[in-house]
């Protein structure tokens, strides 16, 4: 069949680089995925160190006002959709097939394009330091959007490329929906999946329904900015808090797209090195389906001061606080895994309980926020980006290292050196909170957060110091980490197929996985099926073909593609052709690009899954 | 299978080591409250922030209370149920209704309680007492990044008498805020009086305080506001009532001129440079007529600090240093890019904008001179 | 590796765990999504309901029995979707031509419609007999107030209603707008289905996904159509209702 409109020979398991350009094979994607969302990370934390360095003592001049504006808003911006996001949607892509016994996810062309489209993205975000980078901070709060207000190309590549991580995150999560739905091997009930599928499953629902909020938010800034449309505009009687409104009813749910896989990580690891199941699984994935559905009931805690009234006030402290009992049910059923185990400290399982001890500060710190009446001395202080570090950094960050260290083996097919990761491990647990810490104590000490400088007069140099201090410490501790990823990965002890004596499917084959994933697909017959088997259960393997009813006997996979990433280009270049729509012809550029994307669906909606060139039955 | 299974730290000496961690913690803790400094929280000088640091005090034993059980127990799994036999395999609870219900009751019993006091000061906090008189509302206008602040005239109704960056307020009366803004959303925040309150452009908002001494309050803008956040600063005075008239009188009145030719000079300068563009040295507006861009100059030589917050005017019992005056005076007028980044005045006023119009040496003594004349 | 000589049955054609499509699944999360992208441009429009501060408002601009034709065309198309698919299952490929078609042209008559809509309301103009004026909407009323006091015998304005013109026309072309664009790709898909289908074994009575997906689109599409007819015009010119 040919490719219309136009006609390229379908690359057939290219090698090397271009390999990796026309992959559509989910582990390899996850790896893409994983190293993007690692150097993002970095680049944030670049931004982070240089905003610690300007505060480090009172009216210091390292950065100045403009440029410290940029780097919180890019820092938040970066470590929200360009690291956290992405490095959960890395173990999405690796570790879900495995888990449920697949071959690939439902769709896997559409899970190159999310990477692509990730990619671009994400590049289009950070290239955005060349010529100013938005400073209106990440919640983008209008009127500081506004072109009157920020006039320069900063904001529009903050909106696009955000649009465009958004195509990415949409694209990622149906995959994931259907793939976790559909391609569950025979056996694997939904209350049978492994706990970190069904965080992943409970937090693609949320995205599918969060994401397009946003982006209806950013279309309207982008028609106020480009077309001078009334939305944001005081003027003309529009209203600055709809934004906001918008902007939390997508953001909250987002919160719990940041934490919900990082707690389906931690709710994998603790079983393993405890020895036990979970406890209480089922009383888990309710949880994590309450969080989830709760998280769209308590979005105007963000905006507390806003002035919505005592009543809209009262009802939000209601509901954030109750949002607290299934996120404690949660810890507490984590310690009940642990209690009565036989524990092993590796790694992993260090960053795991590093997780909980950290998160249960973060989610302590969350409940003073909800106390409405006093977070009106805490709202816009230090003591939220604590609070948001607990959580995000003591939380989604422990738990993807974790993740990081536990997953190792099975995808780098190497061992990792255990005493180093324990030694990076007591280096980021100490600098984590000699960091984020003290900031609790300026904020109730009345520190501001976002400013740029503060005066000397205020008290609040010593712990601004010691803050700055903790950030080299985490440095260290994240060097030694990359060292020894890096340096394993390359030159590390080969790993065996199950080298923690786990509990889940993936650990059922070998480390790395071929690319077919399982010779045969597995039947499951109970939660954590593989455990079981080890433990003398009846653990059968069925051939490849009896499964899901594929008539034949081979194992077929999908061919690579370039239609993927040719769509992810031509989004690129549309976004910079919006962003820069008077260049020459105004427009042109973008239309290019949005006709090369136009090529590349049409081609690819075309495009058999498997070209059927060498088999005329199709 | 791995091998490595180093134990970096000895665990049987770590309950004692932990002990005394958790106590330098709670030491450090209790002492971070900082009572003393501008912006604390913890030491309230009037009834709302008093209400709304008692309600933290619940919150913060309640969690104290969880945190330390909750690590308690995990740290005691930790080290109770390490491996002692590679070999071994514990017994596999699947859990247990009973204690989940009860881990889940727990919690929810404690936050309902948490409600209780949370809510009855979130009400107190948004309706001023009845007793609120009229003369004590006052309206308070954001701008990119100081504040100006409005009192209505006592002697005539229609009159506002408007001023900027420095609140005088009466000792023991429950003072009334509207809050409004002319170009983004800014925050209105003196922590030692109450929490803050958004400034929405557009969109009138309510607060009020009560100060139960006299004293300095420091405030600041808490909503990130542009390139100049940090740097919107105001203070708020509490006098005893009778001060209080006295000095709104005051402000209503004109500076006192001055027969010191220097100020007059500086008067010229003043106009012929274009200042009065943008500032007016004029108290008295009509109600709800429109500021103007800049802040209100009338006073400005009487007030504590220059350039809403930034350089301080006054000495430790809060009058104004004459030479201090000046000296921020003059530093402001030859560089206000370099106190303020980004401020309209440095980007807006030709004077700084165009180099054939810049202020000489002369004309910045003149203005200096008269602008500390404007008491 | 011996699996590239296989036969084109794995990933998105696969048997699944349900016996529900992937495509089919894909499809209805994203309907799921879209749902929400309609719910937050409505909520939008709901939230500066009366809140513009000058006219045109929809009182003055809407012609409901017009726009009551476009609805009626829309639903129409819908019913023509379901014809088109069901003379395909019974491999009634010229029926199925002619109902695509028809579902094709409604859809674009809806457009066209729109179109028309769209450039009235931004000509929209106003023109009052200052002596007996009649009775006047808020807007008008402004006009008249403005053109009518210095003695002249008629009052004007061709201001129309603009996106920019104030909040209404801001909400109203978003919101109609990308509903618009929504029919426009329908309307793409359906003509690619049409000439598909004379591609041999493209489209056959028993692959018929692509179609069911395209009409399970299309009548997503319309019934959001509903809803904007039922809150924007009903609601905008009969207050009450």
């Amino acid at each position: 069949m040919s490719t219309f409109p136009i006609s390229i020979p379908r690359p057939v398991h290219p090698t090397g680089i271009w390999g990796w350009f026309t992959t559509i094979d989910h582990k390899r994607i996850g790896i893409l995925y994983g190293v993007t969302a690692f150097i993002m990370f970095l680049s944030g934390g670049i931004e982070a160190t240089l905003m610690r360095l300007q505060l480090a003592g009172p009216e210091l001049d390292i950065v100045s006002a403009a440029v410290y504006n940029q780097l919180f808003t890019m820092h938040g911006t970066t470590m929200i959709f360009l690291a956290i996001m992405p490095l959960s949607a890395a173990f999405f892509n690796f570790i879900i097939p495995l888990q449920i016994g697949a071959r690939d996810v439902a769709f896997p062309r559409l899970n190159a394009f999310s990477y692509w489209t990730f990619l671009a993205g994400a590049l289009m975000l950070k290239l955005s330091w060349i010529g100013g980078a938005t400073d209106a901070g990440w919640f983008g709060y209008a009127p500081l959007t506004s072109v009157a207000q920020n006039p320069g190309t900063g904001i529009d590549f903050w909106i696009i490329s955000l649009q465009i991580l958004g195509i990415a995150s949409l694209a990622a999560s149906f995959n994931f929906i259907v793939t976790i739905i559909n391609m569950r091997a025979p056996g694997m009930t939904m209350m049978r999946l492994p706990l970190f599928t069904w965080m992943s499953f409970i937090t693609a629902i949320l995205l599918v329904l969060a994401f397009p909020v946003i982006t209806v938010a950013l279309i309207e800034l982008t028609f106020d900015r480009y077309f001078m449309f009334n939305f944001f505009n005081v003027a003309n009687g529009g209203s600055v808090v709809l934004w906001q409104h918008l902007f939390w009813v997508f953001g909250h749910p987002e919160v719990y797209i940041l934490i919900l896989p990082a707690m389906g990580i931690v709710s994998e690891v603790l079983p393993v090195f405890s020895k036990k199941p979970l406890f209480g699984y089922k009383t888990v994935v309710l949880a994590g389906a309450i969080i989830a559905f709760m998280g769209w009931m308590v979005w105007s805690h963000h905006m507390f001061t806003v002035g919505l009234g005592a009543v809209a006030n009262a009802v939000f402290t209601v509901t954030t606080m109750l949002i607290a009992v299934p996120t404690g049910i949660k810890v507490f059923n984590w310690i009940g895994t642990i209690w009565g185990g036989s524990i092993r400290f590796n790694t992993p399982m260090l960053y795991s309980l590093g997780f909980i001890a950290m998160f249960l500060l973060g989610g302590i710190s969350g409940v003073m926020h909800a106390v409405s009446a006093h977070d009106a001395q805490q709202q816009d202080t230090y003591f939220v980006p604590a609070h948001i570090h607990y959580v995000l950094f003591g939380g989604a960050i422990m738990a993807i290292l974790s993740g990081i260290f536990y997953w190792f083996p099975k995808y780098s097919g190497k061992m990792f050196n255990e005493r180093q990761g324990k030694i990076s491990f007591w280096l980021i647990m100490i600098g984590q909170n000699v960091t984020f810490f003290p900031m609790h104590f300026v904020g109730l000490d009345g520190m501001p957060r976002r400013i740029y400088t503060y005066a000397d007069n205020m008290g609040w140099n010593f712990w601004n110091g010691v803050a700055t201090a903790g950030v080299f410490i985490l440095i260290i501790g994240f060097l030694l980490v990359m060292d020894n990823i890096g340096r394993h990965w390359k030159n590390g002890e080969p790993a065996p197929a199950d080298p923690w004596d786990a509990r889940t499917l993936e650990w059922s084959i070998p480390s790395p996985p071929p690319e077919y994933n399982f010779e045969e697909i597995p039947i499951v017959r109970s939660l954590d099926d593989w455990w079981e088997t080890k433990q003398g259960g009846a653990y059968k393997e069925v051939p490849a073909s009896g499964g899901l009813g594929d008539e034949g006997h081979e194992i077929h996979l999908p061919q690579p593609s370039y239609w993927p990433i040719v769509t992810a280009v031509g989004l690129f270049i549309a976004a910079y052709g919006v962003v820069f729509n008077d260049l020459l012809i105004p427009w042109a550029l973008a239309a290019v690009g949005l006709t090369i994307g136009f090529i590349g669906v049409y081609s690819w909606s075309l495009e058999p899954v498997n070209d059927p060139e060498e088999d005329s039955t199709h | 299978m791995h091998s490595s299974n180093t134990k970096l730290i000895r665990f049987n000496k770590i309950p004692k080591t932990a002990f005394l961690l958790s106590l330098a913690l709670l030491t450090l803790l209790l002492t971070a409250c900082y009572p003393d400094h501008n912006q604390s929280t913890f030491d309230p000088r009037g009834p709302v922030a008093a209400k709304q640091l008692e309600v933290f005090w619940w919150i913060w034993w309640g969690g104290f209370i969880v945190f330390v059980l909750v690590e308690a127990a995990l740290i005691y799994a930790i080290f109770k149920f390490r491996v002692k036999n590679e070999s071994d395999i514990p017994v596999q609870t699947h859990g247990s209704h009973k204690l989940e219900i009860i881990w889940t009751a727990i919690p929810a019993l404690l936050l309902i309680i948490l409600m209780v006091p949370t809510i009855q000061t979130l009400f107190y906090m948004y309706e001023a007492p009845k007793t609120t008189k009229p003369e004590h509302t006052l309206e308070a206008i954001g701008h990119q990044w100081w504040f100006e602040f409005r009192y209505p005239d006592p002697t005539n109704s229609e009159k506002e008498i408007v001023t900027a960056n420095e609140v005088y307020i009466p000792v023991g009366y429950p003072v009334a805020i509207n809050l409004e803004s002319v170009d983004v959303i800014h925050s209105f925040w003196v922590p030692k009086l109450a929490g803050k309150t958004d400034m929405v452009p557009s969109e009138g908002n309510f607060m009020w305080f009560e100060a139960d001494e006299p004293g300095e309050y420091y405030g600041q803008c808490a909503e990130y506001c542009g390139t100049s956040h940090a740097n919107m600063k105001f203070k708020v005075v509490a006098v005893p009532e009778p001060d209080f008239k006295s000095w709104l009188q005051a402000q209503s009145n004109p500076a006192l001129e001055s027969s010191d030719p220097l100020v007059q000079e500086g008067t010229g300068v003043f106009k012929s440079a274009g200042c009065t563009g943008c500032h007016s040295t004029k108290t008295v507006v009509n109600k709800g007529s429109k500021g103007r861009v800049g802040p209100n100059l009338a006073h400005v030589g009487s007030r504590r600090d220059l350039a809403a917050g930034m350089l301080k005017n006054s000495d430790e019992n809060g009058s104004v240093n004459d030479a201090l005056l000046q000296k921020n005076l003059r530093t402001w007028l030859e560089n206000p890019a370099e106190v303020k980044p980004g401020n309209l005045m440095s980007s807006g006023a030709q004077v700084y904008t165009d180099p054939d119009k810049k202020l000489t040496e002369e004309q910045i003594s003149q203005l200096v001179h008269y602008l500390s004349s404007l008491k | 590796m011996a699996q590239e000589h296989a036969a084109p049955i794995h990933g998105e054609d696969e048997g699944t765990t349900t016996g529900l499509n992937h495509r089919k699944m894909l499809m209805w999360a994203f309907l799921g999504s879209d749902c929400m992208f309609f719910g937050s441009l409505i909520a939008t429009y709901l939230v500066y309901q009366g809140k513009s501060l000058e006219g045109p408002l929809p009182i003055d601009v809407f012609d409901i029995p017009v726009t009551s034709i476009s609805t009626f065309v829309l639903l129409m198309s819908s019913m023509s979707m379901v014809l088109a698919y069901s003379a395909l299952t019974k491999n009634n490929m010229k029926g199925f031509r002619i109902w695509m078609i028809s579902t094709a042209i409604m859809g674009a008559t809806f457009i066209g419609f729109q179109v028309y809509e769209f450039s009235s309301f931004a000509n929209h103009h106003v023109e009052i007999d200052c002596v007996s004026p009649g009775e006047l909407t808020k807007y008008e009323q402004h006009i008249f107030d403005d053109g009518c006091s210095s003695g002249e015998a008629h009052a004007e304005s061709h201001e129309g209603l603009k996106p920019q013109t104030n909040l209404f026309g801001t909400t109203f072309y978003t919101l109609t707008g990308f509903h618009g664009a929504h029919v426009t790709l329908g309307i793409v898909w359906l003509l690619s289905l049409l000439l598909l289908s004379f591609k041999k074994g493209v489209i056959t009575p028993e692959k018929n996904l692509d179609v069911d997906l395209a009409a399970l689109y299309w009548h997503f599409v319309d019934v959001v159509w509903i809803v904007i007819f039922t809150v924007v015009y009903l609601f905008g010119v009969f207050p009450g209702f």
